[in-house]
């Protein structure tokens, strides 16, 4: 059982995930964050492997994606970066990214070194079902990483269902049509797609992600699902002066 | 067809559908939907009506004799310059407004790099009535201003894609995050054989009425359906490959596709993909891709606008892997040369995307008796100035 199914058997409700892009804002703050948003009370963390054309994001995101680029991120040295995760960072860690760059440094390859670090999960959002399903699962499973799947409000039920089937740690709902950085505005319409999944009694755990920025929009997640993740507002305050010193601060922000 | 998709939307080893989750759905129910849609009677006959009546069509295949004479063969010309908004693309955005319209969908979206792709849309949704929201890479809005002024006119919303080169690829990005948001009402028109399946293989076939003409205007012309070469220009590829499309199984004519060499192949600003790049995915389908080791997407570069695209279709992809079609490429100077050169033995100023086919002409060699026709998939209107400002007018 690798940390992310003892996480969510340990703790059904309230989980927060936090996410940020290897190599921003500087190459080397890395592991300094990732061990900081565990102090700070994180359950666990998303580790973007940038990419140059990352459609499913919006600008915030996209920015620190080049800005890590520009200071010279790459797979192979946030590998050699992580070599050191589990001396610090005892929760569970998800790499997420884009599929081309997973590909061109070898998907059998990514999901070993990934292994070998400690990583627990990975998040492709232009990673076809029926490619993973037809190629890689037996690579992750070996290896015993989980892939985790997005859902929208626009995904049909029996998607939904086979995604579940697919799925061996948690499901990615997105609060709503968009990419990453729009502030979650819940209206009937989310909240009967909310109810609608938590009805479909899924044998997977769900965490809802974008939008999730402040105490008010995590709260309205929790309340659907078992968890929430925030991306673009704790990549905005990476973007700011002294932004180590901030990150408890953040995190009690979002708790409350 | 041996050289086109099969059911899971690949051809050979390029293509399939690598999108998030939340473009699935639109893409899913363009698979589902469009071959029963384009296949339908009363589409047909809307189409060619449109193609006929407000396009222009069938466009015109010329014997360029001064041309003829020069390179010592006969070289045809399919005058997709003279179809209405200039350039080839209008065929592919009749056919996907006729689409968008059977989807339901009240608003059209577009990405464009040289404006023609742009034009042509805007220009679509003005006869059919649609919101159009057309986005462009801020350094191609500079340099295309006319077809910007164009679209305006035409009632088309323009956004500058500010974020990477600026350019084709950032404006697609751009488009398929407004696709992202907006997964319901609106119709996202790609202007070339690239994108998720089934994309690639609907524009080749709205563009396959190209090389369809041609054969009929061929066999009229000079007795025989087929010619000895078939050249076209590359970015994405869709004149291409509506050029190439009812040939690909005559095995005995030689494709030919003319990538953009930009200040030179190994200069560091290039956009000859086939030579520059190797196996990745962008924008939704495997393909060859000018990229990083890292898997990063480079920039390319080309004077030309529609050609500066770092990947090529996956079809173009597959027929560049099995050798079916030639891929070679031309420098920005070779193109202008021969944009001036075409100007002054044939009296038409092509795009410079089409100067790029032409100046290939040049390095080849030709029996007497060969058939040649090059694809002519836009008119050079919209490139005066880049034109005036390399040969000091």
């Amino acid at each position: 059982m690798n940390r992310l199914n003892q996480l969510f058997e340990k703790k059904k409700n309230n989980l927060l995930s936090v996410y940020f892009t290897a190599g921003y804002p500087e190459l080397n703050t890395t592991l300094n964050i990732a061990e900081a948003l565990e102090k700070a009370g994180a359950d666990f963390l998303e580790i973007g492997f940038p990419y140059s054309d990352p459609v499913a994001d919006g600008p915030t995101i996209q920015h620190s994606s080049q800005k890590a680029l520009d200071n010279g991120m790459n797979l192979n040295l946030l590998f050699e970066q992580l070599a050191d995760l589990r001396k610090r960072v005892s929760i569970p860690v998800l790499l997420m990214g884009y599929v081309n760059p997973m590909v061109q440094y070898g998907v059998e390859r990514f999901c070993a070194k990934a292994a070998e670090v400690g990583v627990d999960g990975v998040i492709v959002p232009d990673l076809p079902m029926y490619e993973y399903e037809m190629l890689y699962q037996g690579c992750f499973a070996k290896y015993e990483l989980s892939n985790i799947f997005l859902v929208t409000p626009q995904t049909a039920e029996a998607r939904i269902r086979k995604i579940d089937e697919l799925s061996n740690s948690f499901i990615y709902l997105l609060s709503s049509a968009s990419v990453t950085g729009h502030n979650l505005q819940v209206s009937d319409a989310t909240e009967t797609y909310f109810q609608r999944i938590k009805d479909m009694q899924l044998k997977n755990p769900t965490v809802i992600g974008f939008g999730i920025g402040d105490q008010a929009t995590y709260q309205k997640a929790t309340a659907y699902a078992n968890g929430a993740i925030v991306g673009s507002a704790f990549v905005k305050l990476l973007g700011t002066p002294g932004y180590m010193e901030k990150i408890p601060e953040f995190i009690k922000s979002i708790r409350g | 067809m041996k050289y086109t998709v099969n059911e899971q939307g690949y051809y050979g080893d390029f293509g399939g559908a690598y999108i998030p989750e939340m473009l699935y759905p639109n893409v899913e129910e363009l698979r589902q939907q469009y071959q029963k849609i384009i296949g339908d009677a009363g589409f047909k006959s809307e189409f060619d009506q449109l193609l006929k009546d407000y396009v222009g069509r069938p466009s015109p295949l010329y014997l360029a004799k001064r041309l003829s004479e020069k390179y010592g063969a006969n070289i045809f010309l399919k005058r997709e310059d003279l179809n209405h908004t200039g350039s080839h693309k209008i065929n592919n955005a009749i056919g996907q407004i006729l689409l968008a319209q059977r989807l339901g969908k009240k608003r059209i979206i577009a990405e464009t790099g040289a404006g023609q792709h742009g034009v042509a849309t805007a220009t679509v949704c003005a006869l059919m009535g649609m919101q159009c929201v057309v986005y462009m890479g801020e350094i191609d809005m500079e340099r295309q201003a006319p077809n910007v002024a164009r679209m305006k006119m035409l009632g088309a919303t323009v956004v500058p894609a500010t974020s990477g080169s600026k350019t084709l690829k950032d404006a697609t990005n751009e488009a398929m995050r407004d696709w992202i948001g907006n997964p319901v009402d609106t119709h996202y028109i790609i202007g070339s054989v690239v994108g998720p399946y089934p994309y690639p293989e609907m524009v080749a076939q709205f563009q396959s009425i190209i090389s369809l003409e041609t054969k009929k205007q061929l066999l009229e012309q000079t007795g025989k359906e087929l010619p000895e070469y078939v050249l076209a220009c590359v970015g994405g590829g869709s004149n291409a490959m509506g050029m190439f499309y009812h040939f690909l199984d005559d095995e005995q004519v030689k494709l030919i596709a003319v990538e953009a060499a930009g200040k030179g192949v190994n200069s560091g600003h290039s956009a000859a993909t086939s030579v520059l790049g190797r196996e990745g995915i962008l924008h939704g389908s495997r393909t060859i891709l000018m990229q990083t080791d890292d898997g990063q997407v480079v920039e390319p570069y080309s004077i030309s606008a529609g050609l500066d695209y770092p990947g090529i279709g996956p079809q173009h992809a597959h027929l560049h892997k099995i050798q079916r079609a030639q891929y070679v490429n031309i420098t920005d100077d070779e193109s202008l040369q021969a944009g001036l050169l075409l100007s002054q033995l044939e009296g038409i100023i092509p795009a410079i995307e089409s100067a790029h086919a032409f100046a290939y002409l040049e390095k080849m060699k030709f029996e007497k008796s060969d058939n040649v026709v090059v694809c002519l998939s836009g008119r050079g209107d919209k490139d005066l100035s880049t034109y005036i400002k390399h040969f000091g007018f």
